[in-house]
Parts: structure tokens; C-alpha cells; sequence
């Protein structure tokens, strides 16, 4: 038994580490793990009607995957342009969400972090209380500032700004407001937490050495707050790029999120592997993307879980 | 001395809300001197050095710096560099970045800094150490890079908030020697602020003695220990026994005191505050521990104190006397040890007796805080 184990059952007992462990393992295993591993294996498969599962057409193909490249067979492009490009797109999308997030957020963190006093709590209920609601009807409350006839153009048209209303959402300002919305809390508290931690000493002295605020914020703050900023940044993009809800009610009739479309593939064509395929092909990339930022910053893994 | 800059308070209130942190300060610090602000935790010497610094500005009164007023001008355009009470290095970055961040900042090269850098690790005794990070140095090191990063900046006052306050007792020593080194080899002019009065004696070319927001009194530390002019400032630094009693009668720069417990005693008043005390008056005697010597038996007079000796023990350098004293205080004695033999008292009656120029008469005021 490896020494970390023996420690475990040492500090917990037998039974209480072993209902701890099982609960982990049932947890990582049967809960995240298996079903992942099945969506694997049906990423392979064709998709065939009942009787002809296990029968013998189902074999271990990499069909789904060229779909995603090349389209249908037969068709009239040689790439699968349209989902390649929906694709890329909520990649950029997700990327551009995440860095806008970060723009935001990292002030109130700051702010949180740094101050002292009963209306830090305040605040942060504040922050936290519009989370109740659930993300459908968030989503929707945005459509209502951003639609046609809604808040924004009532007012800016009010105020002459604008003489015909700006839409909004064809122009998919109402999605990446949505889209950053949903997620600023996952991007604030771990960069609250680091930066609460932050000696104010710290600051100070770089001040007092004569540094300016930026510098302050770019040789001081930054470095010390990068686990808490690659831990939100990753939630935010891996969420972005996942996001179902506020792509289809915010999003414009033309920007299709891919989320969508593996959504399509199982709900309206009934076809799960290819579903399945493009489920993969999004989390992999994402992992991937995510792995090479953290490697071009110099974050470690255990820093995300700060 | 007129090398350095030297650094006034005028005036200077600070108040945050209804509390009063810093009431009336006045204060010359002369360029170059070694100036140190003692008092207990919550007096205000903090609150003085953020003013100085310019995290702080006052409620009233300025603070001037070469002459020049402060007011209205921030921490990192000020000619100061206050080095903090836990030291606040940047942990992410090396020593050598560290030292050097306020050449950073002013846009030096890299080449330059590291070279900076070496000259100063070398002044503070630890040169090759500029590739580690401040973690893996030792208390003593820690301390030693953050007086570097501070005079790095070439700041013309160099601020130190309780600086030897984390580290143990061998080091804390080692290091006033150190300091004090440092300032006279850069002559700029340090602000030191403590509540060791160890540290402000052995340091400070001037002290400033201060109690709840008030200073009570400004001189250099021989001064401050001999000639107190209140009952803090004898009571606080350096041990003192107390004689409350009330003035019996003047005679010139000397009273007597009738006191509650030792009869009748005579003693100097001190320097500020001759020629203000008059007889009646509410009046506290001070005697050093190694003022008393012991008097034969039966010696008696208005410089002799008998008491009862309720323990006794050895130091080293001295023996210690602890007598009966004033209201549940004992009394103590320091005679020093030069191998004499040393008979055991405990629970005898012994005579105590002084040099009333040795004896200090101050008006009866709040006493330190144990």
C-alpha cells in the first residue's frame, strides 16, 4: 500500500476511509469516467437502427470523426466547412468570453480581495444572489435589454443616439454578454480567494518604492494572484465553449455555437454517435488548448486547484 | 550633523474618526541622525511613520522632509523607503529583483540592476545569494535583503517599522549592531520605530519617548534613562522602582518627598522639570535598580529606604534584590557581581541606600504598563 493510503486510513480508520474512498472512486469512476469512456466507444460506431446493434455492421469505425472534416460523402464541398467553422468560431468565442471576463472581473476581485469592511459581504451576495435564478430565465431577462424593442434601444432611441433600433443579438452582443454574465462568479472567487491572501504589506512596499499602479498590479498583484486567474480563466473557457442555454436563446439566427450542433446530432437526427464524436473532438480540443496556455504561462496543475 | 535630510513633524494631529492616534506632534529629526520613536504597541508611533512615509495624511500639521512639505504627495514620490515590520519582500521574485525593484521601475536595465544588485548583496554580507528566493534565506538574510531593497531606491530618510521584531534575541542583537553600521557608512538619516527600549538605547542618536498618541519627551537616550520628565518615560524604558508621594519641600534643582511608604526621601527633579514643581503637589520618585547599594544596618536619612527582602536571586552580572515594595510592587535591586561574596537576605530587613542625584523626581503620572 502506498504510503499517502496508509496515512489515509491511519488518520480516518478502515471504515471510515474506505466509505470515503468508495464514495470517491464511485464518484470519478462510475459518475465521470464511464460515462465518458461509453461516449468514447460510441464515438466509434456507426449509427445503426436497434436490431443491427452487435450485429455485424457494428464495427469500430472513424466515420463520425470525418464527418466533422469532410461532411457527407458525396457532398458538393470537400470540407465540412459549415461545422468546421461553427467549430473554430465558438473556440474564438469561448477565448474572446474568457479574456473579457477576466478584464472584469479581475477589478471587483481586486477590490473584494483588497478592502475590508461589512460591505464586502454585502457585495458578494450581491454577487452571488442572481445565481438563484436559473440560467434560462437570466438568459431570457437579456433578451428582454437586448431585443429590439427592449431596454437598451427604448432608451438609446429615447435619447436619440440612434434613430433604428440596433439589433443586438443578430450582432451576438447579447450572447457574449450572456455568455460572460453566466460565468463571472466562477471567474471572481478564485481570484478573490488568491488575492484576500495577498499581503497588503505587499503593496505598500512597491509603492512606497515608487511604483505606480500598474506596475503594482503587473509585478506584484498578477503574479501572485496566476493560480486564482488560470483557475477562473480555464472554468470560464471550458464553460463558454460547453454553453448550451445562452447560445440558443441569445445567440442570432446565424451563429450556431457547436454546442448546438452536437445537441442536433443527438436530439434531432437520433444520432448519437456522431454526437458523441463531436462531444470528444470538442473536449479534447479544449483540454488540449487549455494545457498549452497553462504550459505558455508557467502554471502548474495543482495551481488550478487553488 | 547637517549630512542628510532631515525630517520635521509640525503640529501634526491624526485622528481616525473620533479617536486621536497622534495629538500635537512636534519634532525635529536632524539629516543623518539615527532617530527612533519608542512607545508601547498602540501609541502611535506607527501611525507617525505612515505619515512620514505618506500612506497616511495627517488630520492637521504638516510633515516636512528636507525642508519641503509633504502634504498631498504620494508614498512612491516621496524621498522615503520604509522598510516594514514583516519585512514585505516580494516572495515570486528573486533577491536580486527584489533589491532592485525600484531600479525597475525608474526603467534600468537589467545588466545595471544585477550589478546593483551585487554591490549591495556584498554591503549586506551576502553576496552569490541574489538568485534565490526570499523564502529560502534565512530571518536574519530576509531582513538584511529588505534594508537593501529599501536603500536601493537611494531613499534620503529610510523608515523602519519594528524591523527585528520576528527574529530571536541573538539576532535581534546582532542585527541593532548591524543597522546602526549601515547608517552611519550611507549617513542617510533613519527613522526607527520600536517598543524595545533596548533596541531605541543601543541604536538612536534621539528618542522620542510616546504614550497614547502623546510624545512625551524627545532626547538622546543617556538623557531619556537619567533625567526622565515624566512618569512614563522613567517607568517605561529601562527598569525603575517608584516612590509615589507628595512634595514636601524644594530645595533648589532637589526635593523631598514625603512618601506613602519610605518616609520622607530627597531626590533631583528632573531637568524640565525644575522650577515648575512646587511643594504639595503629587510627586513620583524613580531609582534605578543599580542606583540602590546596600547600607549598613541602622543607616537612616532622606536617601535611605529599609525594606523587607522577599526574594532574592542571581544573574550573572548582578545579584537582584526584590524587597517589599509600594502597593504589591516589590522593589528591585541590582548589585553588581564583581566576586564579591553575597550574603542571603530573604526575609530580613535590609537598608537601601542612594545618591540623590541618581534619584529622579518627576510629577505623579500614568506609569507603563508592565
Amino acid at each position: 500500500m502506498p504510503q499517502f493510503l496508509k496515512e489515509f486510513f491511519n488518520r480516518n480508520g478502515t471504515g471510515m476511509g474506505l466509505a470515503i474512498l468508495g464514495l470517491v472512486l464511485f464518484w470519478t469512476i462510475g459518475l465521470i469516467i464511464l460515462p465518458q469512456l461509453s461516449m468514447l466507444d460510441f464515438s466509434f460506431r456507426p449509427n445503426l437502427p436497434p436490431p443491427e446493434i452487435g450485429g455485424p455492421k457494428d464495427v469500430y469505425t472513424l466515420e463520425n470523426y470525418k464527418y466533422l472534416i469532410y461532411g457527407p460523402e458525396g457532398g458538393s464541398q470537400d470540407y465540412n466547412t459549415v461545422d468546421l467553422r461553427v467549430f473554430f468560431r465558438t473556440l474564438v468565442a469561448a477565448v474572446c468570453v474568457t479574456i473579457f471576463n477576466l478584464i472584469i472581473c479581475y477589478p471587483i476581485a481586486y477590490y473584494l480581495g483588497q478592502s475590508e469592511g461589512s460591505h464586502i459581504r454585502i457585495f458578494a451576495i450581491m454577487l452571488i444572489i442572481p445565481y438563484w435564478i436559473n440560467e434560462i430565465l437570466r438568459a431570457f431577462a437579456l433578451r428582454i435589454i437586448f431585443g429590439e424593442t427592449g431596454v437598451l434601444n427604448t432608451l438609446f432611441l429615447g435619447l436619440g443616439v440612434w434613430d433604428t433600433p440596433f439589433d443586438f443579438i443578430r450582432n451576438d452582443i447579447a450572447l457574449y454578454a450572456g455568455l460572460g454574465y453566466a460565468y463571472i462568479l466562477l471567474m471572481i472567487f478564485p481570484m478573490y480567494n488568491v488575492i484576500e491572501s495577498l499581503d497588503k504589506n505587499q503593496i505598500e512596499a512597491a509603492r512606497d518604492l515608487g511604483a505606480p499602479w500598474w506596475r503594482i498590479h503587473w509585478r506584484v498583484v498578477i503574479p501572485y494572484a496566476k493560480p486564482g486567474i488560470s483557475s477562473g480563466c480555464t472554468m470560464v473557457f471550458m464553460l463558454s465553449a460547453g454553453a448550451l442555454a445562452a447560445p440558443q436563446i441569445l445567440g442570432g439566427p446565424s451563429s450556431l455555437w457547436f454546442t448546438q450542433l452536437i445537441y442536433q446530432q443527438f436530439n434531432d437526427n437520433n444520432d448519437w454517435p456522431q454526437g458523441a464524436a463531436y462531444a470528444i473532438v470538442l473536449l479534447v480540443t479544449c483540454i488540449l488548448f487549455v494545457l498549452a496556455v497553462m504550459r505558455l504561462f508557467k502554471v502548474n496543475m495543482g495551481d488550478i486547484g487553488k | 550633523m547637517s549630512a542628510g535630510v532631515g525630517v520635521d513633524l509640525e503640529n501634526l494631529w491624526i485622528r481616525f474618526g473620533d479617536f486621536v492616534a497622534v495629538r500635537d506632534a512636534n519634532v525635529k529629526i536632524n539629516g543623518g541622525d539615527f532617530f527612533s520613536f519608542l512607545g508601547p504597541s498602540g501609541c502611535g508611533k506607527t501611525t507617525i511613520l505612515r505619515a512620514v512615509s505618506g500612506f497616511l495624511e495627517p488630520s492637521e500639521g504638516n510633515v516636512l522632509i528636507g525642508g519641503n512639505n509633504m502634504r498631498g504627495i504620494g508614498p512612491n514620490k516621496r524621498p522615503t523607503a520604509l522598510i516594514f515590520q514583516n519585512l514585505a519582500l516580494f516572495p515570486l521574485m528573486k533577491v536580486w529583483e527584489n533589491i532592485t525593484f525600484s531600479m525597475e521601475i525608474k526603467g534600468a536595465s537589467s545588466a545595471e540592476r544585477r550589478k546593483r544588485a551585487d554591490e549591495l548583496l556584498d554591503m549586506i554580507a551576502l553576496p552569490d545569494q541574489g538568485d534565490k528566493l526570499p523564502n529560502e534565506l534565512s530571518g536574519g538574510q530576509r531582513q538584511r535583503v529588505a534594508i537593501a531593497r529599501a536603500l536601493c531606491a537611494e531613499p534620503d530618510v529610510l523608515l523602519l517599522d519594528e524591523p527585528l521584531s520576528a527574529l530571536d534575541l541573538k539576532l535581534r542583537q546582532h542585527m541593532r549592531t548591524e543597522l546602526r553600521e549601515i547608517q552611519k557608512r550611507v549617513g542617510i538619516t533613519f527613522i526607527y520605530i520600536t517598543h524595545d527600549q533596548g533596541e531605541a538605547l543601543t541604536m538612536s542618536d534621539n528618542i522620542a519617548v510616546m504614550r497614547a498618541g502623546v510624545i512625551d519627551q524627545i532626547a538622546d537616550g543617556k538623557t531619556i534613562y537619567n533625567d526622565p520628565n515624566t512618569a512614563f518615560a522613567a517607568s517605561f524604558v529601562g527598569e525603575n522602582n517608584v516612590f509615589r508621594g507628595k512634595v514636601k519641600q524644594i530645595m533648589g534643582n532637589e526635593a523631598l518627598i514625603a512618601t506613602n511608604r519610605s518616609g520622607d526621601l530627597v531626590a533631583r527633579i528632573s531637568t524640565t522639570n525644575q522650577g515648575k514643581m512646587k511643594e504639595g503637589d503629587d510627586a513620583m520618585m524613580f531609582v534605578r535598580p543599580e542606583a540602590f547599594a546596600i547600607a549598613p544596618d541602622g543607616a537612616s536619612g532622606d536617601h535611605f529606604v529599609t525594606a523587607r527582602v522577599n526574594h532574592e536571586e542571581f544573574e550573572g552580572n548582578a545579584f537582584n534584590i526584590f524587597t517589599e515594595g509600594e502597593g504589591g510592587k516589590e522593589i528591585k535591586v541590582s548589585i553588581p557581581n564583581h566576586g564579591q561574596s553575597f550574603d542571603d537576605h530573604t526575609g530580613q530587613n535590609i537598608t537601601l541606600e542612594y545618591e540623590t542625584h541618581n534619584a529622579v523626581i518627576v510629577p505623579a503620572g500614568e506609569l507603563a504598563a508592565e
